[in-house]
């Protein structure tokens, strides 16, 4: 008998305990997407948050006499320090409406991101988990969705309806739940295959207990992916809406907006677009690294 | 094979439906159409002879019955602002929208198979962390801002392109180039995703324990099955493009369907916008339908079964 | 010493014939990456096969025993390194052959095949262009060649209808068929070394006896020497000539077949021989006064497969008119293999599904017709112990959390049901802080004895073991086992066994109910059914066990044992 015990490995000690949770925390320090994505974002929304008193000016305020300005790095005698980044073409100051701008890129992708996932996580779930009739249901219903040209729709409503912050955070939301469903739907339905699911069951525990003890721990990893990746696809879709004219409306400072406003311009101030350009690709960018970055240490096998 | 074939048609027809009741109630959004059409000092007569005239005094389901009926053959309103068939403008733009989307689909596969295959094939390498590193920027990139910086470079610094319009192929260059790249990511992404899993598999395993060269390994083997879910994404995707072109044909001035609900959006032309919105809507379905059935062929387990 | 079954009379030939062997390895040792338990997995490893011999190489989990075979074949992942050592085949040092070098000899001079056949064939082409390849890559045969060779091969191993086989994908195949068609392509061009890696393990016991004998008579017409990987004992007594036995990547003994099993000189080799199910003595025990616990009558369900895309649609009766009886302390082995409806049986006893029709009388209370939420409150005189340690415990929750979770549905008040954890904590032998732990910090044999815990906390009348112990090392197995015996004395419980292997079931059971096809064919006393089967298919299944000859020693005769008493932790 004692031979045999020592195939075995030995009990974990009272010392050394590392949670799941933990393990993946001292993962998430080492994975550079992860940080670097994380530390750009803390950055912009740091500045997002600040700007009333961070910005150098007032975004709305014009100031016909200087428009125009190139930023300081150009070799033109224009250029002040006074505005970093430039004016635009009515004489605002860029740097302060860049600043003003990621509050609205932030706070629309943040809050569409909530309603999508909101949506697609509670869709997901039930057709995961009850299957059936329940999940022939909702698969028509993302079908459906899954069908209908997002921009396109996105546009002829806010057309219709008038655009505002408002109908923008609620349209996108009400469009972009598709992803959501469809992985949580996929992951729920791995879950509900496993035995510990059935014990549970058999243990008298009732469906919103399971739903929630059982479940819902065992596919959060999944939804912050998408709910990162989802947010950065509300930004582009607002700053997309915008450019076109139909979100964000004038005066407010969104980035899209700006590049817009710049298009006639960008022949002889190409920087009127690089600037905005730029930031949203920086943002998008360090969203989307952080959901890899996540993807990568809680759900490895996802990446696709 | 039959029953599958049915079983996919009469679910395309019932969400093709749902679709096109969704796009009818769009005419219903701000209350009511005949103000929206004539605008908020009409007259109460004024706005009766409009009700009459465009059927909006009839019961909603009427309407609807009535409006489909006219779509299935043909008829799709008529445009506020140009005044004539919406079905004639669309069906004149709609080959360019295609070409497009075609071109765009050509670059986008061209450049993003090879790399997620490449990629896999050695995976944590320098030229895997290039792959993923255009996936990631193009991703992160708006195709607006990407369209424009473009236009900058190729068509007015350095003058190799035309700046808009759609007349020569080298017209759609830029845009093929910006579109295609929407999609780029993800479908290499999707590549080497599945290449990697493919290569982990056990007939991988057994095929290398058989003495198959590398070579033969890699693409008739892995690829071959590695490939299925990445056609039926492209086709989808294909879907997607076409309906993401507004930004694109906006800033080429591409005279497509893009650019014709740009248009009407412009000028509030409703019938117009719902009009394309069901056209895409059923190119979907359709594409979807083609995806769904070419991975049934691809797949000797779902074709056979 | 005990009788060794002479299976194939060459043994004694073998044994002065001094061949030069077809493999030689010598000192081999691999080395694992960094962060894993042991330095190497396998160290200073030495043994030969010679041609025309089966050499069976034993283990556990974690023995290394795969990766000699893989090295031998050149497929080692590429994080393990060679750091020692030389395999020498047909005259070459294969661990100096180029990659390209051995490619050319893979499939041709050396073959192998696998564990898992239905994932080891690629979906996309067919069987037969699967067998060719292994001709287009090493030969120049033309078309009309490579197929008289390939329809030849498949009837060589005994496949019926090789013209539409040849057509046939594999999906269409069962996964005796698919192994089949491993042998065929391993054969294809009568290699010298023919390695087999645990190539029945995930076969029904019925399909490895077709297997093993054709293994046999194919060793028996060619010269290839056979590297057999397994870790059943009576596997080895079927076809071994010769046996290696390893531990922790090291060597513990090697000798022919009758040397290492009925004198076996190793204290590891004794004991996983010691560990060995083995038919019961017959258990009489005075329970038949006892009440009915379990009282099943006309259990019927039925499962509808909607026609997929090309398929038709089919109906399979899972569970067939299904009737008998458990008394209060009885322990029922269910024994079937795949597709007999024990797995549908068993969900359809704890109302996880639902049956089509019939009734399910557990202490009185019929489950069958109850409601589902009449029954929750029911629910906790019938528990269930899974066979994969691995999906039954939410990683995300403490143990804690999952064993209490039961106690506290059913009203219990905390304070009392945490006594109780506690209680069966000690019961099981897990230690108390367990309850702070996660599941990954356990191996699979601590996990089922947790799982075991979860389901007494309720104190339930019956316990279902749905192939419990299947996933486990079998020194592991005996001790859960053991386990739940003793549960069983201690707290008068009813146990209801669930296994494919009638060997398991003798360990434990007092009955045995045999299924086969969602019915029952035979029930019995446990040594009844294997002294006097009365069903067709419960002779086959028993004539199906392999190492039928092997008088199993009996380890007690050898050099004295310390037996483990008292409660310890239990460290596996």
């Amino acid at each position: 008998m004692s031979t045999l015990q020592n195939n075995a490995p030995t009990m974990p000690s009272e010392a050394l305990v590392r949670s799941p949770r933990q393990m993946m925390f001292q993962h998430a320090k080492t994975h550079r997407g992860l940080m670097l994505g994380g530390f750009v974002i803390a950055v912009i929304v740091l500045v997002a948050l600040l700007a009333p008193l961070i910005a150098p000016h007032d975004p709305y305020a014009q100031m016909l006499s200087r428009k125009l300005i190139p930023p300081v790095w150009f070799d033109s005698p224009k250029t002040t320090w006074d505005h970093v980044l430039g004016t635009d073409h009515l004489g605002r100051d860029y740097l302060s409406r860049l600043m003003y701008g990621a509050r609205i890129s932030l706070m629309i992708g943040f809050s569409a991101m909530l309603i999508s996932g909101v949506i697609g996580t509670i869709l997901g779930i039930c057709a995961g988990y009850f299957g059936g009739r329940v999940d022939m249901v909702i698969n028509f219903i993302i079908t459906t969705r899954l069908s209908m040209p997002v921009v396109l729709v996105a546009l002829a409503v806010i057309s219709i309806v008038g655009s505002s912050l408002t109908v923008v955070i609620w349209v996108i939301g009400l469009l972009i739940w598709d992803r959501f469903a469809v992985v949580v739907r996929s992951a729920t339905q791995q879950v509900r295959g496993l035995d510990f699911v059935a014990s549970a069951q058999a243990l008298g525990s009732s469906t919103p207990r399971i739903l929630f003890s059982d479940v819902l721990p065992n596919i959060s990893n999944h939804i912050i992916v998408i709910a990162t990746l989802e947010m950065a696809h509300a930004i582009l879709l607002e700053a997309a809406l915008s450019f076109l004219g139909l979100g964000v409306q004038p005066p407010t400072p969104s980035w899209g907006l700006m590049i817009s406003d710049a298009k006639g311009l960008m022949f002889f101030d190409g920087w009127l677009i690089a600037v905005p350009g730029t930031a949203l690709f920086m943002l998008v960018l360090a969203i989307n690294l952080l959901g890899d970055g996540l993807r990568d240490v809680t759900a490895p096998e996802d990446r696709s | 094979m039959l029953a599958f074939l049915l079983r996919r048609i009469s679910t395309a027809l019932l969400v093709a439906l749902t679709v096109s009741s969704l796009t009818f109630s769009l005419n219903f959004l701000s209350g009511d159409p005949a103000i929206a059409l004539a605008g908020e000092s009409a007259t109460q007569e004024d706005l009766q002879t409009i009700r009459e005239a465009y059927g909006y005094d009839k019961p909603i389901p009427v309407q609807y019955f009535n409006w489909l009926t006219g779509a299935l053959q043909g008829d799709l309103g008529q445009s506020h602002y140009l005044n004539q068939p919406v079905a004639d403008e669309i069906f004149q733009r709609l080959p360019t929208t295609m070409t497009l989307g075609l071109s765009a689909l050509v670059f986008a596969l061209v450049l993003s198979i090879p790399l997620g295959v490449l990629a896999a094939i050695r995976p944590n390498s320098l030229f895997d962390r290039f792959a993923l590193t255009v996936a990631v920027v193009g991703q992160a990139m708006p195709s607006f801002w990407f369209a424009l910086t473009m236009m900058l470079w190729f068509a007015i610094n350095w003058r190799i392109l035309p700046v808009s319009g759609s007349n020569t192929w080298l017209h759609f260059v830029m845009p093929s180039i910006a579109l295609g790249y929407y999609i780029t990511p993800g479908v290499m992404r999707l590549t080497r995703a599945g290449m990697l899993e493919v290569l982990r598999s056990d007939y991988i395993r057994t095929a290398r324990a058989k003495g198959v060269s590398r070579f033969s390994l890699m693409f008739k083997h892995a690829l071959r099955n590695a490939i299925i879910p990445v056609v039926s994404l492209a086709a989808v995707q294909f879907g997607f493009m076409l309906g993401g072109s507004i930004v694109i044909e906006t800033i080429f001035a591409i005279n497509g369907l893009g650019f014709l609900a740009w248009e009407s959006i412009q000028r509030a032309d409703l019938p117009m916008m719902q009009a394309i919105v069901l056209v895409l809507s059923f190119f979907y379905i359709a594409l979807t339908f083609l995806a769904d059935v070419l991975n049934a062929w691809l797949d000797p387990r779902i074709r056979i079964g | 010493m005990g009788n060794l079954m002479k299976h194939s009379g060459k043994i004694g030939e073998h044994m002065t014939n001094s061949t030069k062997p077809i493999l030689s390895i010598r000192n081999l040792t691999v080395a694992l990456p960094v962060q894993v338990e042991r330095a190497n997995a396998v160290e200073n490893l030495t043994f030969d096969v010679r041609p025309k011999e089966i050499l069976c190489v034993v283990g556990e989990s974690g023995s290394g025993k795969s990766i000699t075979s893989l090295a031998t074949m050149g497929l080692l992942a590429s994080s393990l390194k060679v750091t020692g050592g030389e395999i020498e085949f047909d005259g070459r040092d294969v661990l100096k052959l180029s990659e390209s070098e051995h490619n050319k000899l893979r499939g041709d001079r050396m073959a192998m095949i696998f564990q898992e056949p239905m994932t080891a064939l690629n979906p996309a082409y067919t069987v037969g262009n699967q067998i060719e390849e292994v001709l287009r890559v090493h030969r120049s045969f033309d078309a009309a060649e490579r197929r008289e060779r390939t329809l030849k091969l498949l009837d060589e191993v005994r496949l019926p209808d090789p013209e539409r086989l040849f057509n046939s994908y594999p999906h269409q195949l069962s996964g005796g068929q698919r192994q089949r068609i491993m042998i065929a392509m391993a054969l294809a061009l009568d290699p010298k070394l023919l390695i087999a890696d645990e190539p029945t393990t995930a076969l029904d016991v019925t399909t490895q006896k077709q297997i093993l004998h054709l293994l046999k008579q194919l060793n028996a017409k060619h010269d290839a020497g056979i590297m057999f990987i397994t870790h059943d004992f009576g596997v080895v007594a079927e076809i071994a000539d010769r046996v290696v036995v390893m531990r922790h990547g090291q060597i513990v003994e090697q000798g022919t077949a009758d040397e290492v099993l009925n004198n076996p000189q190793h204290p590891y080799t004794r004991a996983l021989i010691d560990a060995v199910p083995r038919r019961a003595e017959d258990r009489e025990m005075t329970i038949s006064e006892n009440p009915v616990v379990v009282d099943v009558q006309g259990l019927m369900k039925t499962f509808h497969t909607s026609g997929g895309m090309f398929k038709k649609s089919r109906t399979v009766a899972a569970v067939n008119d299904i009737s008998f009886q458990v008394r209060r302390g009885e322990t029922l082995g269910i024994v079937g293999e795949s597709g007999s409806g024990k797995t549908t049986l068993v969900r359809c006893l704890m109302r996880l599904i639902d049956p089509d029709s019939g009734a399910i009388n557990i202490s009185g209370v019929d489950f069958a017709s109850k409601t589902a939420a009449e029954l929750r409150r029911h629910r906790k005189d019938i528990q269930i112990v899974f066979q994969d340690p691995y999906g039954s415990l939410n990683p995300r929750r403490t143990i804690g959390s999952q064993l209490i979770q039961g106690a506290i549905n059913f009203g219990m008040p905390r304070e009392e049901a945490w006594k109780r954890v506690y209680e069966l904590l000690e019961i099981v032998q897990m230690p108390k802080y367990s309850v702070h732990r996660y599941p990954s910090q356990f191996s699979g044999g601590q996990r089922q004895r947790l799982c075991i815990a979860r389901a007494l906390v309720v104190n339930p009348k019956v316990l279902i073991a749905d192939e419990a112990v299947s996933a486990l090392d079998v020194s592991i197995q005996r001790e859960v086992l053991k386990l739940i015996n003793d549960i069983r004395d201690r707290l008068g419980l009813t146990v209801i066994f669930i296994t494919h292997d009638l060997r398991v079931a003798a360990q434990i059971c007092n009955e045995v109910l045999v299924m086969k096809h969602g019915e029952v064919v035979e029930r019995g006393g446990v040594g009844r059914i294997f002294t006097n089967p009365q069903h067709e298919y419960t002779k086959a299944l028993i004539a199906a066990q392999p190492g039928q000859g092997w008088e199993i020693p009996d380890m007690a005769e050898f050099a004295p044992q310390t037996l483990s008493g008292g409660h310890k932790v239990a460290e596996i």
